[in-house]
Parts: C-alpha cells; sequence; structure tokens
C-alpha cells in the first residue's frame, strides 16, 4: 500500500518536473536560424562541387590535364580533354566536364591533383528543374567569373 | 409579423456558438504549433500575416480546396457521416455552457448531464469513421477508442458526481453561482467538501485530456504506430472537420473544468467577476493541454487502462466517500 | 511467448509496417501476423534501398570505395570510415602516426555522440514525445558544426585516409570541442529529468521487450543491444584498436534486458564518449597526421584480413581478400544492425504493437546500413 501511494507521488512529481523543463524553455529565446532570411557562413572546409583554380600569372586554368582527377574518382563524373599546342609546355585544357549528378562530394579529385588546380566551391544552394543543369562546365564557369 | 425574442436569441446565439466554436478550432491549431515551436527553441508559423496570424485561414483554404477522396471499398455513408458526428455534438454543448451570469444560450437544469452525454457520441464518431474506412490501421485505431472509453469515463463521472453532491444541482450557472467570491470558494480548494478536491481535478483533467484524445492518451491516433489512426483514409475538409471537432472538444472539456473547479467567470480576488475571467481560465487550461502534449511521451492503451482502475478509479471513490461522510457530519 | 499467442489464434490478419511507416525510420518492411493488437508473427523483409556495396567494392580500387563507407551507417560514419582504412592499412602494412589516431578517435567519439543523440531523439519520438528530438537536435548541431569545420562535411565526412587523416585540426576545434563537452554534461541532467525519469516512459520501457543473453549470442546481436542484456562485449575493449587501450573508460552493462537497458547503456555511453574525447584532447601529441610512404596506388600482399570496430550500433567487421592487385578481390561487410535486426521476429512474438514498436526504436536501426 505505502508502495503504491509512494509510486503514484514520485510518478505525479515526475510528471510536473517535465512540465517545469518545457515551460522554462518555452521562455527561452529560439535557437533556430531563419533561413533563408538568415543565413550562417561556410566553413573555409566546406567542401561543395569541385571548380577550376586560374592561374594567376596568365589567367588561364591551372590544370596541367594529368587526368589524376579523373582516375581517382569514385563514380567517374569528372571529363578532362587536352590539346597539345604550338610553343605552350605540357597540354592545354580544353574540356573539363563534372558530371555532378553523379558526384558524391568525396573530395578525392581535390586530394589526388598535384598542381592544385582544382578546389572546393562554396555553393550550397544547389536547386534546378532540368538535370542538365548540373553538367557543369567548369572551364566556362571560369571563364565566367573573369 | 410577431417573432418570439427568444427564438431570436437563440438563433444568435447559434450562430456565435458555431462561429466561436470554429474561430477556436482555427486558431487552437495556431496556438498549437505557435507553442509547441517555443517549447522546442522554434518560432513556428511566420510567414503568413503577422506572427503567421493568418496561417489558420490558408490552412483551411488549402483544406476545403483538397478533392475529398473516398477510397474504394469504404462505407461510404458511415465514412461521410463520421466526421460530423464528432463536430456536431461539440457544437451541442456550447448551447448549455455559461460564459458568465448572462451570456448562455440555454441554461438547462441538466446541464452537465447533457455535456456527458453529447461527449459520448465523439467516441461513437470516431469508431464509425474508423471501422468505416476500411483500413487496418484504424479498424486498431477504432478497438482502442472504445477500451479507452470505458477507462475514463469511469472515474470523470465519480468525480463529478461527487460535484453534484457538493453543489446540489447539475445547473452550470447554479454550481457556478455557489463558488463566488473568491478563488477560496473555488471547488478546487472547497477543503470543506473533501480535502481531495485538488486531486479531483487532477482526475477530472486527466480524463478530460483522455476524453479529448490529446497526448498522452492520444492512441487512438498515434502516429508513430497507427500512421494517423483513425483518420488514415480521410483528406481535405473530412480531416479537417474532425481536427475542428478535436479541437472544439478541447475548449468544451476545459470550459467545463472551469465551471466546475475554477469557479466559472469568478475573479480569484473577489472583483470584477465576468466573462473575461472565464475566458482566461479556460485558455489557461487549454495552454495547459498543449503543454502537456509537448512535453510527455505517449501513454499505451493498457498503461491508461492499468491508471484507470488501479489509481483514478479507487482515488475518486475515496473521494466520493469522503465527500458524502462530510456531507453528512457538517 | 505470451499465453495469449500460445492459445491457438483463429482470426489474425497481415499488417504491413512499411516500407514507409512513420516509427521504421526508413524503408523497412516488417510483416506482420496479428491477432488483434498482439503480434503473432513478425517478418522483417529487407532490401528496398540495397546498393551492393560489397560488389561496388570489388569494381572499384581500394581508395575509391573509401566514400561508400560512410553512406552505410550516415549516423556514424566516422567509425565505419575507420573499419574500412583499418583493415587497408592492416593489409598494406601502412604505419599510421600517433597524432592521426588520437584525431580518428576524438572525432569517431565525438560522431558516436552524435548518433547517440540523434537515436535518443528519434526513439523518443517513437514514443510519442517531440520535445526531446529537438533538443537533441539543439546539441547534436554542435557536433555537426565541430566535425564541419575539420571535414569540410556534416553527414558523409569520408575523414580517413589510409596512412592518416585528411586534415589537421585547429586551436579552435580544441577549445570547441572542450566547451561542447561542458555543453553536453551540463544538458545530460535535463535529458535525465525530462525522460529518464518520466513515469510515462518508464512504465513503457521496464520490463518490456525482453532480448535475453542466449538470444543476443544466437543471432549474434552486438552494441548497446547486447550490452543491455548483460554481455560485455565492446570492440574497443575486447580487440582493442587504435589508441583505446591508453584511453581510460567503462562500458556500460545492464542486466535488465528490458528496453529501458538498452536506452540506458547509451546514454552512459554518452557520457563515457565525452570521457574519451576529454582524454584524447588533453594526451593530443604533436606530429604529422599522415604516414610518409604511402604507395599513391595501394596493392595490398595477396591474403584474406578482418579489422572490427566498435560503431554505435555494435560491431562492423570489414573482412577483405587481396589478389594483389589494385582492387579488392572480395570484400565483405559485416554490419550491426543487421544482426540486431534478425532477432527482432522472435523478440517481439506475442507482443503488443506499441510495446514491440518501443523494442524497434530500441534496437536503434539505419536502414541503410542494413541494406548495404
Amino acid at each position: 500500500m505505502i508502495d503504491y501511494l509512494r509510486e503514484i507521488i514520485s510518478g505525479t512529481w515526475s510528471l510536473f518536473v517535465g512540465l517545469g523543463i518545457t515551460i522554462r524553455y518555452f521562455f527561452q529565446p529560439v535557437v533556430t536560424v531563419q533561413y533563408p532570411h538568415e543565413t550562417l557562413p561556410m566553413t573555409p572546409r566546406f567542401r561543395g562541387h569541385i571548380e577550376l583554380v586560374k592561374d594567376e600569372e596568365t589567367g588561364e586554368p591551372k590544370c596541367i590535364v594529368c587526368g589524376m582527377c579523373q582516375k581517382a574518382c569514385p563514380s567517374n563524373c569528372i571529363t578532362v580533354n587536352g590539346e597539345k599546342r604550338e610553343g605552350v609546355k605540357g597540354k592545354v585544357l580544353t574540356e573539363y566536364t563534372l558530371d555532378f549528378t553523379k558526384c558524391s562530394l568525396c573530395g578525392l579529385c581535390v586530394e589526388s591533383c598535384t598542381p592544385k588546380a582544382i578546389t572546393f566551391s562554396k555553393d550550397y544552394n544547389l536547386a534546378g528543374v532540368r538535370k542538365e543543369a548540373y553538367i557543369f562546365d567548369l572551364k566556362k564557369r571560369l571563364e565566367a567569373k573573369n | 409579423m410577431y417573432v418570439d425574442p427568444e427564438i431570436i436569441r437563440l438563433l444568435a446565439f447559434l450562430i456565435g456558438v458555431i462561429a466561436f466554436a470554429a474561430l477556436n478550432a482555427a486558431y487552437l491549431v495556431w496556438l498549437e504549433r505557435k507553442e509547441a515551436a517555443h517549447i522546442q527553441r522554434r518560432i513556428g508559423p511566420k510567414e503568413v500575416g503577422p506572427f503567421g496570424l493568418f496561417q489558420p485561414l490558408v490552412d483551411g483554404i488549402k483544406l476545403m480546396t483538397k478533392q475529398l477522396i473516398v477510397p474504394a471499398g469504404v462505407d461510404p455513408v458511415l465514412f461521410k457521416i463520421a466526421p460530423i458526428l464528432v463536430m456536431v455534438p461539440a457544437i451541442m454543448s456550447f448551447v448549455t455552457i455559461p460564459f458568465s451570469d448572462t451570456l448562455v444560450a440555454r441554461n438547462l437544469d441538466i446541464g452537465l448531464l447533457a455535456i456527458f452525454a453529447f461527449a459520448s457520441v465523439n467516441v461513437l464518431g470516431l469508431l464509425l469513421g474508423a471501422w468505416g474506412s476500411r483500413n487496418k490501421y484504424a479498424v486498431i485505431s477504432a478497438a482502442r477508442v472504445v477500451s479507452q472509453n470505458v477507462a475514463y469515463e469511469i472515474p470523470m463521472l465519480v468525480t463529478v458526481v461527487t460535484l453534484v453532491m457538493i453543489s446540489g444541482t447539475m445547473n452550470l450557472s447554479k454550481i457556478v453561482g455557489l463558488q463566488m467570491g473568491g478563488f477560496w470558494h473555488w471547488n478546487i480548494f472547497n477543503f470543506s467538501a473533501s480535502p481531495l478536491m485538488p486531486v479531483a481535478f487532477l482526475i477530472f483533467f486527466v480524463c478530460m485530456l483522455a476524453e479529448t484524445n490529446r497526448a498522452p492518451f492520444d492512441m487512438a491516433e498515434a502516429e508513430s504506430e497507427l500512421v494517423a489512426g483513425a483518420f488514415t483514409e480521410y483528406s481535405g475538409m473530412g480531416f479537417g472537420v474532425f481536427f475542428m471537432g478535436e479541437y472544439a472538444n478541447i475548449v468544451i472539456g476545459a470550459s467545463v473544468a472551469t465551471i466546475l473547479f475554477l469557479g466559472g467567470w469568478d475573479c480569484p480576488f473577489g472583483l470584477f467577476p465576468g466573462v473575461h475571467w472565464f475566458l482566461i481560465k479556460m485558455y489557461f487550461l487549454i495552454f495547459t493541454v498543449i503543454w502537456i502534449r509537448w512535453t510527455y511521451p505517449r501513454t499505451t492503451f493498457y498503461g491508461l487502462l492499468n491508471l484507470s482502475w488501479k489509481i483514478l478509479i479507487p482515488i475518486s471513490f475515496v473521494n466520493l466517500i469522503l465527500t458524502s461522510a462530510m456531507l453528512k457530519v457538517f | 511467448m505470451s499465453a495469449f499467442a500460445e492459445s491457438e489464434a483463429k482470426e489474425t490478419f497481415v499488417l504491413n509496417l512499411g516500407p514507409q511507416h512513420p516509427a521504421t525510420h526508413g524503408v523497412l518492411r516488417v510483416k506482420l501476423t496479428m491477432d488483434g493488437e498482439y503480434i503473432v508473427e513478425a517478418e522483417p523483409v529487407l532490401g528496398y534501398i540495397h546498393r551492393m556495396h560489397e560488389k561496388m567494392g570489388e569494381n572499384r580500387t581500394w581508395a575509391q570505395f573509401l566514400p561508400n563507407t560512410g553512406r552505410m551507417d550516415y549516423l556514424h560514419a566516422l567509425a565505419f570510415n575507420h573499419g574500412y582504412v583499418s583493415v587497408v592499412e592492416r593489409a598494406a602494412g601502412i604505419e599510421v602516426p600517433e597524432r592521426a589516431e588520437y584525431l580518428r578517435v576524438i572525432t569517431s567519439e565525438l560522431n558516436r555522440v552524435s548518433s547517440h543523440l540523434l537515436w535518443f531523439g528519434a526513439f523518443i519520438l517513437d514514443l510519442g514525445g517531440f520535445s526531446p528530438l529537438l533538443y537533441a537536435f539543439d546539441d547534436r548541431e554542435h557536433i555537426l558544426d565541430l566535425l564541419e569545420s575539420v571535414t569540410g562535411s556534416r553527414l558523409t565526412y569520408c575523414y580517413f585516409r589510409f596512412g592518416g587523416v585528411y586534415n589537421d585540426i585547429d586551436g579552435d576545434f580544441v577549445v570547441g570541442a572542450r566547451a561542447f563537452i561542458k555543453r553536453l554534461r551540463g544538458r545530460m541532467p535535463m535529458y535525465h529529468n525530462l525522460v529518464t525519469k518520466n513515469i510515462i516512459l518508464m512504465k513503457r520501457l521496464r520490463e518490456v521487450g525482453p532480448i535475453s543473453a542466449e538470444m543476443c549470442r544466437k543471432y549474434g546481436a552486438t552494441g548497446p543491444v547486447c550490452r543491455g542484456s548483460g554481455i560485455n562485449f565492446d570492440v574497443r575493449k575486447h580487440e582493442p584498436y587504435s589508441i583505446y587501450p591508453e584511453m581510460d573508460f567503462e562500458v556500460p552493462v545492464y542486466e535488465q534486458c528490458d528496453s529501458m537497458a538498452r536506452y540506458m547503456v547509451r546514454m552512459d555511453e554518452i557520457e563515457q564518449s565525452l570521457r574519451i574525447v576529454e582524454q584524447a584532447l588533453d594526451k593530443l601529441p604533436e606530429g604529422p597526421v599522415m604516414a610518409d610512404k604511402v604507395p599513391k596506388i595501394i596493392k595490398p600482399p595477396k591474403g584474406d584480413y578482418y579489422h572490427a570496430v566498435e560503431t554505435a550500433r555494435g560491431s562492423f567487421g570489414v573482412r577483405v581478400v587481396s589478389d594483389g592487385s589494385n582492387t579488392p578481390y572480395r570484400l565483405k561487410l559485416r554490419s550491426p544492425t543487421y544482426s540486431n535486426l534478425s532477432l527482432y521476429g522472435e523478440a517481439c512474438q506475442g507482443m503488443l504493437l506499441p510495446d514491440a514498436l518501443a523494442l524497434m526504436g530500441s534496437l536503434d536501426l539505419v536502414i541503410p546500413e542494413i541494406d548495404r
């Protein structure tokens, strides 16, 4: 009988304790960020999709068309093509396509790149209605940025 | 042409009651969302109008414009009649509720009995809707609704009988009239009738939560177990009417608790009694109902049966016997 | 089995719980044969999101499979990374610098805390309580911010590499991690007052959903499920790897075998993980985070290798068979939840539906890891 009453009282007390906790939070300020009205800064290491890096001296992409990123990519979403040109050492980049529909944002391509010619972009608002919009021509994107 | 002013008065009250029920249903959803959000440290609806105040309007338009899908194989009559069976008794109950000493549609001498009679129809509505929708989850929910009904009605009515004994009437206005003149006259603190009155209030409040299918007793809806329980097959306004009926029932429950225990429109300090005190007390109780929902996990129906038969019913009977003994002695 | 289920069930019906149901947290389908609300028979149906990770591993180079590991158990991705890089390091004989091992343990223990916090919220949500989920997410968000600042990602980190880790941590991370430990320790009493001591929760979890130690052994259940049944087994203690032997921590074990025991094991594990992180931050040595002599293309010598790690849900083992080429010959993944789920059919016989769902929640299922 005493156990029965004790359980009722302790149980009821536990319920009131719970109510006390939630009402305290009710009067505390909200902690959420009102996206899209407010946004948080992305960390410098954020891994977005990749972007070509420009050579500051020549204004051309740093890429030497070695194809390491293409080989490292687990999803085969990178296509790199280059050609030999008169008077230029090494190959010149003609095509760099990223099929973002397949990309899993693992970052292995950036790591495999010896001349540090690709980097992560900080774009995260990536929404669209057409699949084709996600086959990025990174060379054009770099030229458009200039 | 002579029209009895009583009829006009009743019509005006009817329209007022329906408007009050509908407005409450709409804005209690808003209150629920806001309160839940702030308990969880979010903001809640804020885009439609200032503080999201037009959200219920937009929600209503959305529900009304949606197609009312009647799935193949349902019982067409029961499926359509069920939401109405939940909504109409709730509105009818409003007729007998005195908001102040003058603001009452029909001051019945058996007002209390009428409210409990109407409240039981709510269960029938849920049962028919769930059974008629030919969905396994809904059928399980229907069985739960009925077992839940058995569990909470007994302690609730025993508590109400205690109060009727104290007041000697079932007329809601008279019950409030006996509690006028400050909070020490309210039934909840009526220690001269029985020292267990605050406990009786708790029992009544718990049963009211179960009656209105609110958390932690929302086993009939139990979205993590039964998807949406009785409402699984309902869409559009069919679901909307169920929803409105549910909130109207909460308002009824809070009003009855206010009238029976918290002195209705009486001011706690004996000053300026009036309808505003009634509304303050009623909305405080509704706030508590919502607050409870966002604090506790759900019980199970055998948990409710255990609670009812092992705790609520014995205590409410002890209270009944104690009250009758004390009425006899004093 | 209850007396009810033993009696001849005359009118049973089949209830399809899932593949899309709020309680299954993903595309798991459980075919329940019900007698009223009692479960006569339960049969989990898997394979709705099977992605053939094992076969994918055979078609990719050793390094290319690495991102896949984080996509199996997305809640404790770093432990899965850890299991895979460890087995390849063992196969290829790569030495890992000490600092890298410390970083691995710090990040993966933080990840374990975030996984348990999410489980806590989702479990209470299964039981019908809403607010604890949001409180747990509030804390979890801090961990995700910390891990994002190091790994650059919030869920599928892919942070470990053969021979070390991808990035070094900075001072901000150490300060942030210490602040987080302090914060979460301050919040744990709140969780216990709001949830653990709540009478409704106790009534729903105590002596409900028994899983005996014998059943755990029969089905190979590991992790908090077996520790809630009184079996003291934790890969971190019993097959020590990385720097866990140097850490001072306890393995919480509860004997009650019910849902409450599994709940308490996880809640205690949060505190133990915080202890490990704290110690590792104190002892963190200086040095490189990547081994010097890691070949660009890894070709482990012929052989058969196995390595197990303790994830938030139990023991995750990777077995690789190498034929000396640049792709694995065979890759076998032993994921914990698969074994933990397989006992569900036996465990929930004769139970009521709400209790069976509480039991399912206490198993902490992550469906992509079952259907890997």
